[in-house]
């Protein structure tokens, strides 16, 4: 039975878990340090017991869905199969038990797994230099502006100041712009292809033209095919090309970016490379540049040293830091083993599969939700509810849920509406596939059967849709002791 | 192919479906001029058996903190974390579960995260909580950029002592806002209050840490009245695990609270993976960055948890979004709530106790050393500096030869401190490490 309490409702004053060696024999907190500031009243935390606090966790884990409950086809965020091994692999003491300060002698193994790491997405991207540090795509996008800002200020130029960006882009694309001290033009994507439109951007390039944000293949789970020429004219009119790498996952092993045009892309780690999403994080997002912005890259940088590698913040040009430390450590070794495991051929069976699974679906899937930009698509497409009647995109996703198949994403990109945004990635097998085409298409007939109980979906979860609206207008955001 | 489960018939029984001859044709959309058709430079492929040698052998190469006495701190730190923080967080329905934008199947995710922002807020002592950020030095340079944007002010005062990585990162975010950033700098360790109250005029913010790089703490509360009398916010980077005794930062006038969190829960992880946290002020509410938590209910009646104000975020505001942040650390923020859990306010407290206990005695062990004296005067909670007789990094030297991980080096980034040394003691320093590291401080006056 749901036992619907927070943990703070299990409170039971005297259950301990953790103890602590000395902890009976302790000197009065006031001898060491001044009462003025110390807690008046200690933090309520919650004590339980340990098997009330492991039930409790658990339960809420098994409210949860992840990869490995079940297939998880959200567009644009590459849910693919986490290798249980590289979780173990990443947790042993020889990688987490290690201070970022220690000795550089005693960090030598993470060093040569990053440096290795840094290599292989050097290899895979074209782009000769890569910077391990941020810790999610946005970081990643975020580090690559304020390089290319950094490049142009080096160049004197102080006129740049403007990022073109499709609107298909990621939300994220414009948000990082405005952190980085850029201006946004929004491009008009083809009405009739999806991709960018060549004379629009023609007309929008100019000596203001920073640079342009490309995600390729797009949202759309479309391969920019003027790519060459869309870097051409960016160049041309003296602007960088920057490459949102979070669908990289289609095309690694076919075209490498930086043998397009492109000078700086960001990888996710936790889409393309296996690494597991953990409820949102903790992600990786890498960037690699061309040789004309390596010496803008944020610092510290892993360099040979003699035998070994060391941590070097010697770089006048850098950008500087972009976050304590050096990068998310655990999940760039994750990363490291998956490419390992895959080895040098693997890497373009990913794309392959991943490529194969979506148009599979894509077709299959077409005859009863019309899709958009309708052709041969990368590792995913858009499809729409048009034929459903009353029943949209939201009712689609919800009653996804009740049939054990996690919703693809919806309502993005933003240039279809109602858009049905499916990614069924390369690890999915056939089977889960045609499982998936059975249950949309009994949503299909549930739109003209039962329209009532799919507005209504989902019926089969812990809760029904939240009201959200009631969420923001009466907030409560933590608990409170009634 | 490893990972893959269509077979040689799968494909070509998909590709018959598709109406496509070959795999090759799906890819029709990349013009030819732009093919890879060469061979990576990456090795064949590893069976788990040769990967699992290969990663084996490059974690051997580290030596860990636990083969050696360990006193470095700033900014990680070595706590106790309990197995099963471990084992429940570590369960797949969280580690292979994306962002719960799906809230009914993710209410699991979501109570957890309103959990974490409720002891965030305990810990704080404020009213909102994001959902979690990259890590403390983000966290502080977001709490800033919130500032900047609530105060429509382009100048933040930054007090010396926060964290030399940290004020590196906000200077990097901030150097094309325009911001001007005044530091002041510290005396006898802490930020002086009077210096802080004469800079503030027009500024967005006063950024201070406590306790601070130095290991001091703080006079949080006259900072905090200060910046509130020049109509300015102060803006706060805590150590989590010194809120256990410490007095609450909003009850002392804090406006935005701030940190890594790597110590609740989650090994060093040579820095990173931790997390970030913000905490605020209830009114802040539509500035505050990052995802967030909200209780509700469905149609039936029943509670529910859904992210919330999500009109502040990238995905819809896009170019005036409040953050770019999307991914977070969420599941390293999961682990500190089953980690404040389990140690619950008793043990809490009783850790803050010992952590203060144990690092005192350590201060005085080594102060009683011919040579080696307290560097500053001001109250400590873990880390302390010491001047030592002889450069910091001439001492670390000779630690290290004896097989001891001596503090850190102030001089690295304070010029004129190279006698200091930061030294931090947890719960986890023995007392015969501790021991060893005072016979082996003996003799290098």
């Amino acid at each position: 039975m749901h036992d619907p309490r927070l943990i703070f409702e299990k409170d039971h004053p005297g259950r301990r878990i953790v103890r602590f060696p000395g902890e009976e024999t302790l000197p009065d907190l006031e001898t060491l340090i001044p009462k003025d500031y110390l807690r008046d009243e200690e933090a309520p935390l919650p004590e339980v017991g340990e098997l009330d606090l492991v039930r409790h966790f658990t339960h809420l884990s098994k409210r949860n869905k992840g990869v490995n409950d079940s297939f998880y086809p959200l567009g644009s965020c590459t849910m693919k199969y986490n290798p249980l091994f590289n979780e173990t692999a990443s947790a042993q003491h020889g990688f987490t038990d290690l201070h970022p300060y220690q000795p550089i002698e005693s960090v030598q193994g993470l060093l040569e797994a990053f440096y290795l790491a840094e290599k292989y997405l050097a290899e895979i991207s074209g782009l000769p230099h890569v910077s391990l540090h941020p810790a999610a795509g946005a970081h990643g996008e975020l580090t690559a502006l304020l390089v290319i800002r950094k490049y142009i200020d080096s160049l004197g130029d102080d006129k740049r100041r403007t990022v073109l960006i499709p609107d298909s882009a990621h939300g994220t694309n414009p948000a990082s712009c405005t952190f980085s001290g850029f201006k946004t033009r929004e491009i008009k994507s083809s009405k009739k292809t999806g991709l960018i439109d060549v004379e629009s951007l023609k007309k929008a390039v100019g000596d203001d033209t920073a640079a342009i944000m490309v995600t390729n293949p797009n949202t759309l789970g479309l391969f920019e095919t003027d790519i060459e020429e869309i870097c051409a004219i960016v160049h041309d009119a003296g602007g960088q090309v920057y490459m949102d790498g979070a669908n990289l996952n289609a095309i690694m092993g076919v075209t490498r970016p930086g043998d397009s045009g492109v000078d700086v892309m960001h990888f996710n780690l936790h889409k393309t490379f296996s690494t597991p999403h953990g409820c949102g994080g903790p992600g990786s997002g890498p960037i690699g540049v061309a040789d004309h912005l390596e010496p803008f890259l944020p610092v510290p940088r892993v360099a040979k040293a003699g035998d070994g590698y060391t941590l070097s913040t010697d770089y006048a040009q850098s950008i500087g830091r972009t976050r304590s430390f050096f990068g998310n450590s655990t999940v760039i070794v994750r990363a490291l083993c998956y490419i390992l495991a895959l080895g040098a051929e693997g890497i373009r069976d990913v794309a392959h599969n991943a490529v194969l699974n979506a148009n599979y679906l894509r077709v299959k899937l077409g005859k009863t939700y019309p899709v958009a930009f309708d052709r041969t698509c990368m590792h995913e497409f858009v499809a729409t509810p048009k034929g459903l009647g009353k029943a949209r995109a939201v009712d689609v996703a919800k009653r996804l849920i009740d049939l054990g198949i996690h919703p693809p994403t919806v309502y993005f990109p933003l240039i279809v509406p109602e858009a049905i945004m499916i990614e069924p990635t390369e690890t999915e097998s056939v089977d889960t596939l045609d499982r998936f085409v059975d249950a949309m298409v009994q949503i299909a007939r549930e739109a003209r059967d039962d329209l009532d109980q799919l507005l209504d979906a989902p019926h089969e979860t812990p809760v029904g849709r939240p009201d959200e609206v009631r969420a923001v207008k009466e907030p409560v955001l933590i608990w409170s002791k009634r | 192919m490893p990972y893959i489960q269509n077979t040689d018939a799968d494909r070509a029984h998909m590709l018959e479906t598709i109406g496509a001859r070959s795999l090759e044709e799906l890819f029709e959309d990349i013009p030819k001029s732009i093919r890879w058709t060469g061979a990576f430079d990456i090795p064949e492929a590893l069976s788990e058996l040769e990967l699992a040698d290969a990663v084996n052998r490059l974690a051997l190469k580290n030596i860990t903190s636990s083969c050696r006495p360990t006193f470095l701190g700033a900014g990680i730190y070595r706590h106790f974390v309990p197995e099963l923080v471990n084992h429940l967080a570590g369960r797949s329905e969280f580690v292979t579960a994306y962002t719960p934008y799906q809230p009914e199947a993710s209410q699991g995710a979501l109570q957890a995260f309103f959990e974490y922002q409720t002891m965030i807020c305990m810990l704080a002592g404020l009213d909102i909580s994001n959902a979690s950020m990259y890590d403390g030095a983000t966290a502080l340079t977001e709490s800033a950029l919130m500032a900047i944007d609530l105060k429509r002010k382009k100048k933040i005062v930054l007090s010396a002592a926060v964290h030399p990585e940290y004020k590196q990162v906000l200077r990097t975010y901030l150097q094309h806002a325009g911001v001007e950033i005044v530091e002041i700098p510290a005396e006898n360790g802490v930020t002086p209050v009077d210096a802080a109250l004469s800079s503030l005029e027009g500024a967005a913010a006063l950024v201070v840490q406590s306790p601070n790089f130095f290991g001091c703490i703080e006079d949080v509360k006259s900072l905090s009245a200060a910046a509130e009398a020049a109509g300015t916010l102060c803006a706060l980077s805590v150590d989590p695990i010194s809120l256990s005794v410490l007095e609450a930062p909003g009850k002392q006038g804090v406006h935005i609270v701030t940190g890594e969190g790597q110590a609740l829960g989650t090994p060093m992880n040579f820095g990173g993976p931790g997390f970030g946290f913000m905490a605020a002020r209830s009114e802040f509410i539509r500035r505050l960055p990052g995802r967030i938590v909200g209780q509700t209910e469905d149609k039936a009646g029943r509670q529910a948890y859904v992210l919330t104000f999500q009109t502040r975020e990238q995905h819809i505001r896009r170019a005036r979004a409040t953050s770019n942040i999307c991914t977070n650390h969420a599941l390293v923020a999961l682990r500190a709530v089953v980690y404040l859990s389990a140690l619950g306010r008793t043990g809490f407290k009783t850790l803050g106790k010992l952590v203060a206990a144990k690092s005192h005695q350590a201060a005085e062990m080594i102060a009683a050393i011919p040579g080696f004296e307290a560097a500053f005067g001001a109250p400590f909670f873990k880390e302390f500096t010491i001047r030592c007789p002889r450069p910091a990094a001439e001492v670390n030297g000779i630690l290290l030869e004896k097989g001891i991980v001596g503090g850190y080096e102030a001089g690295r980034d304070f010029p004129g401190s190279e006698h200091h040394m930061i030294f931090a003691v947890t719960e986890m320093t023995t007392d015969y490490e501790l021991n060893l590291l005072i016979d082996a401080l003996k003799g290098m006056a």
